[in-house]
Formats: C-alpha cells, structure tokens, sequence
C-alpha cells in the first residue's frame, strides 16, 4: 500500500485549520472516509431512495438488495457462518446493549457473574451495571497490570459454575492492548460461559476471525472503520440470536401482528425493528470493500510501523509517561500519554492550535484512568492514512508545549 | 492576546505562583465547582464585610486556565465592593461568550484568548460561577 496516494482519496485530510496543515490522529474516536463509501451514499439518495424490505416496485428492490448485500459483505468480513448472524444496529454501544437486555434478561438470575475487566469502554460495562442492578447478579472484572495486559492468571480463580457470561474488548481503546480472545475464550467456553467481544478497535485495525476467535457475540461500529456514523453490527451465534427475545418492538421485527399478540420474523430482521439505517450499511458495506482491497493484514503492518515510528520518536520528549506497554508488536495504533505536571487539556489545546487533532480525556474509561492514578491522558490513534510526518509534526508540537510550559512547577 | 501568548505571559506565572492559594480560616461565605471536562475543581472562600471583598482564596485542581484564571480573580476582586464584583464577573463572562470587551475588565481582558478554543471556556468561567454562588449564599446570610 501506498499511503501518500491513498491520502488522495480523503479529502477532508487536505483542509488547513487554524491556518495550518491539518494532522488527524483521532481516528480511534471515529475515522476519515474516503471518497468511495460518500460517493456509495450519494449513489443511494441519488439514484435509490426508497424504504427497504416493503416495496414491490423496482428501486425499492434495489434498496433492500444495496442493504442486504452491505450485510453479506460484513457477513464475509469477519468470517461468519452466515449474514443471518449479522444485526445491523446503531453502533457498538447499542449492539451490547441488545445482548445485555435480550439475551441478559432472559439469562441472567439473582447471583449469577458476569465477568468484566477493568479496561473496558463505558459502553461495555454500563450496560452490564444496568442488567446487574436488576437482576441482583454480580460484576466480577479482570485485572489489569501496570503494562496494561489483562491478568490473565486470575481467570481460574474468578469463573465460577455461575459466571454466564464474560464481556471483553479485544482491543483497548486507551491502552491499545491487543487481548488473546481466543485463548480466553477456550478457557471460558470450558466453564460454560458464553463471551461477548467488543470488536470496535480491533475489526478496523487487524484481521478478526469470529470462526477463529470463537466468540458467542462481537460489537463494532461502522464509523471506525471507514464507514458512515450511525450504523453498527451485532454479530451474534445463529443458534444463540434464534433463542433470543426481540430488542426492540414495531415494524420490520414481526412476522404476524394480531390485536393482542404478535410473532416475529426471522434472525436477524427480528432485531431490526422500524426503518433501518440503510445508508449507513450501504456506506459500511463500500468500507468494506475499501479495506479488503488494501487487506487486513497490510493495515496491520501499516500501523505497526506507523506505532514503532511514534514510540521512537517520542522518547525525544521529557517527562513524558506512556500509558501501557510500549512494545509495538502487542498493541495496536493507539498511544496514550502525559506530559509530567502539564494538564492533558492543555496538551490538547495546544496542539489544536498547530493543527493537530487528539484525542484528551477520561476516553470513556474513568476506572482505567482511576487505575493509572490520573483524570485524563492525551491519546494519539493512528489509520491507513497517516504517515510519518504527521508523527513528526506531532512531535514538533509536543516540544512547544514543553517550551510553552518550560519553568512550569509541580501542580499544588 | 494569541492563545500562544496567553499561555506564555499569564497562564503559566499564574499557575506556577497562584495568587491567593489556600484557604481562608475565618471565612464567612464559601463555594465549590467542578468542570467535568478538564476534571477542575475550584473551592473559594470569602471574607465580605460591610459589602466589601476584605479578603479571599482559593485551592483545588485542574487545568492551567481554570487556576489561572481563579488566581487572577481573586486578585481582581480583593479590596472591592460586592456590587463591583458582580459587574466584573458580568462582564467577564460577556467577553468569554459574547466575545464583548471592556476597559473596565483590564488584565483580565487576556482571557479573551480562550474564545479560539470553545470548549475550555468552561474553564476560565469555572471560578467566576463560583464565585457567584459564593455571593448568593452572602444574600441569603445577610
């Protein structure tokens, strides 16, 4: 892969902000997209427009054969059995949450585990608070060590006859601590736990097997991948979505709809109720075929060396602390960081002004930042289309704060 | 002011010796306040007697502009008639949000620099809205 030509096919990286060039190193928050997927979406408003699964006239069939081939495309993606086990949701956050109150209501009894750990998203442990609350059960979370990997040794000691289901990002948005799913699912299939994987900074980032891993369900979102905002995926085993109550009531989910009663349809058009998103499946699914033909493997590669290049030079930088391990080979493209005595806002808004773009903040882990004894870090993430200079020119702005604060005294 | 000079000539003297930084034994009003965003947190203390601002200060945590600019409150308002202090905070919020200025606000017009980043202008504000509710509890009190 050629990143200077790819960079091409991004417009938004072309802008000036503040006058200056703008460097975008926030895409674990959410990533640019190419002309491809906006050109997808344009193509269905322009040419398409039209409710999916309910017309009999013709670009209503184009639709709903746009929207579910965009299905089939994820389906391939992650290797699964069949499309059938692919939901189209809003995002992560509410594909967890589709478990947590359909499958957690109907599975979940007063003193049974779910099993966390302590680096996950807030959208991967709030919902689980929310179903544990209800049913008296208990949250039981893994460990995380100072080089930011689970502490994996606990797992014999923390599953029980009662732990029903393990909930656990692949990779930390904050630390970018690649975790062994599959391992930990092996282990965790032993038990007889089923294992939900927070897929939404790994299926972007590396290649992401469901067959391979194992996984009972995995999460992710479309706009961290290329893809629109708004349209995220469920993937969940067929044997477990088909016993599974419905998410949501109302149109699309039902099968026959009498006064008092009602049957549903099929997995997965039963967890898909009202008007979908289709554009966002259809700019997903252009995603897709964008990130094949670069292929998982080569973005991988990519961002590993972009990662060690960044990890190089930021060692030029005084008093600064990397959160997590600095070992390129077991993280993704995620740097988190601090600058001794010099607040992460400011960090932040001082690198803004050379135009640069990062994330600051608790990133949706307050008991992880808890845990490294701080309120807030300054994360760098990096994508396909990044390139060294950017590293470089975050480097130079990181010095000028230094300078900018130079003389600065330990906060009171 | 640029927000690069900002931080350069104001932010940064202030944040390393902030004025008025402790606390205030024989207080008579006191506030807190907290900004999620930057994680600050601001605790005032006041000594007002017959209306005025006899003396102030101020401690907690947090980003280099709330301090800064609590610092730089506490030495605007020390020595000043209550109505006073209440204007100035006026419009020292005027000029964060509305972008107005006044001569009256002198040094504090730095702040101003803030404005190009909307967000940390919570930050600035963060000790001015504590202070007002400071003063409302001096209204209740008598």
């Amino acid at each position: 892969m050629d990143p200077i030509k790819l960079r091409e096919d991004f417009p938004i990286l072309k802008i000036k902000v503040r006058g200056k060039r703008f460097v975008y190193l926030d895409s674990a928050a959410t990533t640019q997209k190419p002309v491809q997927v906006i050109e997808a979406i344009n193509n269905y408003y322009k040419n398409f427009n039209s409710n999916v699964h309910r017309g009999v006239y013709f670009i209503s069939e184009e639709a709903t054969r746009l929207y579910e081939e965009a299905r089939m495309k994820v389906s391939r993606f992650i290797n699964a059995e069949s499309p059938r086990t692919i939901v189209f949701t809003r995002n992560a956050t509410e594909a967890i949450n589709l478990v947590a109150y359909s499958w957690g209501r109907k599975n979940i009894k007063e003193g049974d585990e779910i099993i966390l750990t302590e680096m996950e998203h807030h959208s991967n442990l709030v919902p689980w608070q929310i179903l544990a609350k209800e049913k008296n059960a208990k949250l039981k979370f893994i460990p995380v060590k100072e080089d930011g990997t689970l502490q994996l040794e606990k797992l014999q000691e923390l599953f029980t006859p009662k732990s029903k289901i393990l909930a656990i990002t692949h990779v930390s948005n904050v630390l970018g601590t690649i975790n062994p799913i599959k391992e930990i699912v092996e282990f965790t299939h032993k038990n007889g736990t089923l294992v939900l994987v927070d897929g939404a900074q790994s299926v972007p980032h590396i290649p992401v097997d469901v067959k391979d891993l194992g996984c009972d369900f995995l999460a992710f979102s479309g706009h961290k991948m290329l893809g629109p905002m708004g349209i995220g995926v469920l993937y969940g085993k067929e044997k477990i979505l088909e016993e599974m109550e419905p998410f949501l009531g109302g149109g699309e989910m039902i099968s026959q709809v009498w006064l008092e009663r009602a049957t549903w349809n099929e997995i997965p058009w039963k967890f898909e109720a009202g008007t979908p998103n289709v554009e966002g499946a259809i700019g997903l699914g252009s995603a897709i075929d964008y990130l094949k033909k670069i292929g998982m493997e080569n973005i991988e590669k990519r961002e590993r060396e972009l990662t060690a290049y960044a990890m190089e030079r930021l060692k030029e930088i005084d008093g600064i602390r990397i959160y997590g391990t600095k070992n390129p080979e077991l993280k993704s493209g995620v740097i988190s960081f601090n600058l001794e005595n010099i607040h992460p806002h400011d960090v932040g808004t001082i690198l803004d002004q050379e135009g640069i773009a990062v994330r600051v903040g608790s990133h949706c882990a307050q008991p992880l930042m808890a845990k490294f004894g701080v309120s807030s870090m300054v994360r760098a993430s990096f994508y396909i289309y990044n390139i060294e200079e950017e590293i470089d020119i975050m480097i130079s702005a990181l010095k000028k704060v230094k300078e900018i604060f130079r003389g600065i005294r330990r906060a009171l | 002011m640029e927000l690069e000079e900002l931080y350069k000539e104001i932010i940064i003297d202030h944040y390393n010796n902030p004025r008025n930084f402790g606390e205030l034994p024989d207080a008579n009003a006191s506030a807190e306040g907290a900004n999620p965003l930057c994680g600050d947190e601001i605790h005032l203390e006041l000594l007002v007697k017959d209306g005025i601002v006899e003396d102030v200060k101020f401690h907690g945590a947090g980003c280099s502009i709330s301090r800064a600019s609590a610092s730089m409150m506490t030495e605007t308002i020390k020595g000043k008639k209550i109505e006073d202090v209440r204007k100035i905070s006026e419009k020292f919020k005027e000029m964060l949000f509305e972008g107005k200025e006044d001569e009256e606000l002198g040094e504090l017009e730095a702040f101003k620099g803030v404005r190009v980043v909307p967000i940390r202008i919570k930050c600035a504000v963060l000790s001015w809205n504590v202070l007002e509710e400071a003063l409302k509890k001096i209204d209740k009190g008598g």
